[in-house]
């Protein structure tokens, strides 16, 4: 416990200090790790803690990004409050989603959100919802300055906004964990009849927790497309939320603080990968994950855990 | 006497200094690019790496007026997300003086009011879209080519050839179709009303475009006006000669591809279709003794070897790097971020024998797309003929 609260506590003075260290785009770099590692925070709490498999969180991503630019661009609401709305629709997309998701199990459900990562670039360009998502040419979104006159870049600011949200989520992501919710979770994920048998509504929080998980997600999204200051279909592909299954595997499934692991290796290693051969990123990047993933097959995560039980054991 | 001999010292110390802006310097051009090198369209990453190597070769002869060329490109991955990082660790990291034909439409307008606010050029972009050649509102992004020019060059030529043509116009319903339409009815002018006697538009998401096919040859149209998008180009084609239509085809020129649109099509049915084009067909037999053509096969053999020399995107990445150097030697010592922008809109009937004859680029202040005279070509069956001469196809 000590252990944990100790680099809890040096992770926040690092996170606090770290603008005041970096330039703008190391800035701009480590906010987005923020925004995917909330991203990677909701799909861990479906695959990790609930053991539904997802590969369809870029759609949940993208409607709370798109969410955020409509809000701002047509209704000129303030990006602040984009965040919980962004993140209350992904919820209720998320929720309804968990209805037929329920009869679909391992595989059939990765199948089934598969789908749903398709399709979304594509409804995205449809021409009737022109007028809001701009089509192929996406939606602007204008770059918020800080707020209350305080003394820090537009960069410098949005990377606080990142940080306190971040926060804030994996304080009610580890609360959800510990409590009697989280435990029905983990029951569900390793036996789902068992669980049923103890009492516990199985479907209700299947579903309620898909809702959770897209709300994570429309959240990182929302804030993704504040950041980045630009939406357009083409961001949302499919590819991204293999990168998203990546950053969880990577970080460790059902531990929290890989979300962090997770994102940091999605953002930095395909940019180390193109470093070694710009004609086989890609396949530079493919060797670096086979080798990862044989070197820690339980990801980050596994190896802390063990370190951590190591030295508890002494 | 001493006083003014040393003020012209002075003077000329100052010109051989040059002025600079972050990214260039008395030894060195500091230049930007991003494209896909990885994910589903990465066959269009051999942009950035022929450039890659058409550098090292113009280093090798020298530089720029004595400068070497530094030329960082990134993978964007068809991104715009990834396209916006990597544009900010050129511009804050790598300190360039600006980002030059970095590719893509929704990549480029992530990045473009970034660029703007940041007063560095982000020129050449490597898109069709209207957007890029807007110096009023963006005057630190200009485009290359555009779809709308494209459109009013078919129109100058009907009204030379074919004043009462019966156009029917078949497009995408995205701005890649739109943009087309709009130059090719704003060049008809008041004629537009009479002669554009049919259209249709399809989703990329139709299965078929058959319908559409029909309902524009039941309009009576004689001349069909072909913005479709190469599957559905292919799928248009052979409906044509299903219905036996034999309209005058025009073709835009992304699409009028033989391995992806006509080949699928059928050789024999795109017998006839006029597109357009404007440098070298790598593949083409008439420019085998081409003392150009010959230049760039010995380029690719020496400095790039692995490329492929029948993919002319390959020949368009050459050109578009010679016009690049133009602008660099056009700007002299002056390597300010604004003097770039300058000479870059300041192109006047510059030429490389890698454009086709007659064909020249041409930019001012207000025209921000440096390539709008194109050659029409008419398909035979196995290569593509030459018809008349070049059109402009700039905005009047």
């Amino acid at each position: 416990m000590a252990i944990e609260r100790v680099s809890a506590i040096l992770f926040l003075l690092a996170a606090i200090a770290a603008p005041m260290l970096l330039s703008g785009f190391f800035i701009f770099q480590v906010t987005m790790l923020l925004v995917y590692a909330i991203a990677i925070m909701g799909l861990n709490l479906l695959t990790g803690f609930n053991g539904q498999f997802s590969l369809g969180h870029s759609a949940f991503y993208a409607i709370g990004a798109y969410a955020a630019a409509i809000l701002m661009d047509k209704f000129g609401i303030g990006y602040l409050w984009t965040l919980p709305l962004a993140g209350l629709i992904c919820f209720a997309v998320g929720f309804l989603f968990g209805f037929p998701a329920l009869r679909l199990e391992g595989t059939y459900l990765a199948l089934a959100t598969f789908g749903l990562a398709v399709a979304t670039p594509q409804i995205l360009k449809l021409t009737p919802l022109e007028h809001w998502t701009g089509g192929v040419q996406g939606v602007f979104v204008a770059k918020p300055n800080a707020a209350m006159g305080l003394p820090l870049t537009a960069d410098q600011w949005l990377y606080y906004l990142t940080l306190s949200v971040f926060i804030l989520l994996y304080i009610l992501a580890r609360n959800l964990i510990g409590s009697r919710t989280g435990r029905a979770l983990l029951a569900i994920r390793e036996n789902p009849i068992a669980a049923q048998s103890m009492g516990i509504n199985v479907s209700l929080y299947k579903t309620l927790t898909f809702g959770v998980s897209a709300a994570y997600t429309g959240v990182a999204g929302a804030l993704g497309a504040i950041v980045i200051q630009f939406v357009a279909p083409d961001s949302f592909g499919f590819m991204l939320s293999v990168t998203f299954l990546v950053g969880l595997v990577v970080g460790g499934i059902a531990w929290l603080p890989g979300a962090l692991i997770g994102a940091a290796f999605i953002l930095f290693v395909p940019n180390f990968a193109e470093e070694i051969s710009k004609g086989l990123s890609g396949a530079a990047y493919g060797v670096i994950m086979i080798l990862l993933m044989y070197v820690m097959p339980s990801g980050a995560g596994g190896i802390v855990q063990s370190a951590l039980r190591a030295v508890r054991a002494r | 006497m001493i006083a003014a001999l040393a003020t012209v010292a002075a003077a000329s110390m100052a010109m051989a200094k040059g002025k600079y802006d972050v990214g260039a310097s008395d030894t060195e051009i500091k230049m930007g690019h991003f494209n896909p090198y990885s994910g589903p369209v990465s066959a269009w990453g051999t942009v950035g790496k022929l450039q890659t190597a058409f550098y090292r070769m113009i280093n090798e002869q020298g530089g720029i007026n004595g400068r070497k060329i530094t030329f960082i490109t990134y993978d964007d991955a068809y991104s715009p997300p990834k396209a916006v990082e990597q544009t900010r660790r050129l511009m804050e990291r790598d300190q360039v003086l600006g980002l030059f034909n970095p590719m893509g439409t929704a990549s480029n307008l992530a990045i473009q009011k970034y660029m703007n606010n940041m007063k560095a050029p982000q020129i050449f972009v490597s898109s069709g879209a209207v957007a890029f050649g807007n110096p009023k509102d963006y005057p630190w992004t200009m485009g290359w080519l555009n779809y709308a020019s494209e459109g009013r060059v078919y129109a100058r030529y009907l009204l030379q050839n074919k004043p009462d043509a019966k156009v029917a116009l078949f497009f995408q319903n995205d701005d890649f179709g739109k943009g087309f339409v709009a130059g090719f009815r704003e060049a008809l002018g008041d004629k537009a009303k009479t002669m554009i006697v049919g259209e249709a538009s399809y989703e990329i998401s139709e299965p078929t475009i058959d319908s559409q096919i029909v309902k524009l040859k039941a309009s009576g149209a004689d001349v069909l006006f072909n913005m479709s998008s190469p599957k559905f180009a292919a799928q248009a084609i052979r409906k044509l000669t299903d219905l036996n239509w034999k309209p005058l085809h025009f073709l835009t020129s992304s699409s009028a591809q033989i391995g992806s649109t006509l080949g699928p099509a059928g050789l024999e049915n795109s017998k006839g279709i006029i597109s357009t084009n404007y440098y070298k067909d790598s593949t083409d037999p008439r420019w085998k003794d081409d003392p150009a053509m010959k230049n760039w096969n010995a380029f690719m053999d020496k400095y790039y070897p692995e490329g492929d020399k029948s993919d002319t995107t390959n020949v368009y990445a050459y050109l578009v790097s010679e016009t690049i150097v133009q602008v660099l030697k056009q700007a002299g010592h002056d390597l300010t971020r604004e003097n770039i922008m300058k000479q870059a809109a300041n192109l006047k009937q510059f030429s490389t024998p890698l454009l086709l004859p007659g064909v020249t680029i041409t930019t001012s202040e207000t025209d921000f797309f440096p390539i709008e005279q194109l050659q029409l070509i008419q398909f035979n069956g196995r290569t593509w003929d030459f018809i008349g001469g070049v059109i402009d196809g700039s905005a009047k």
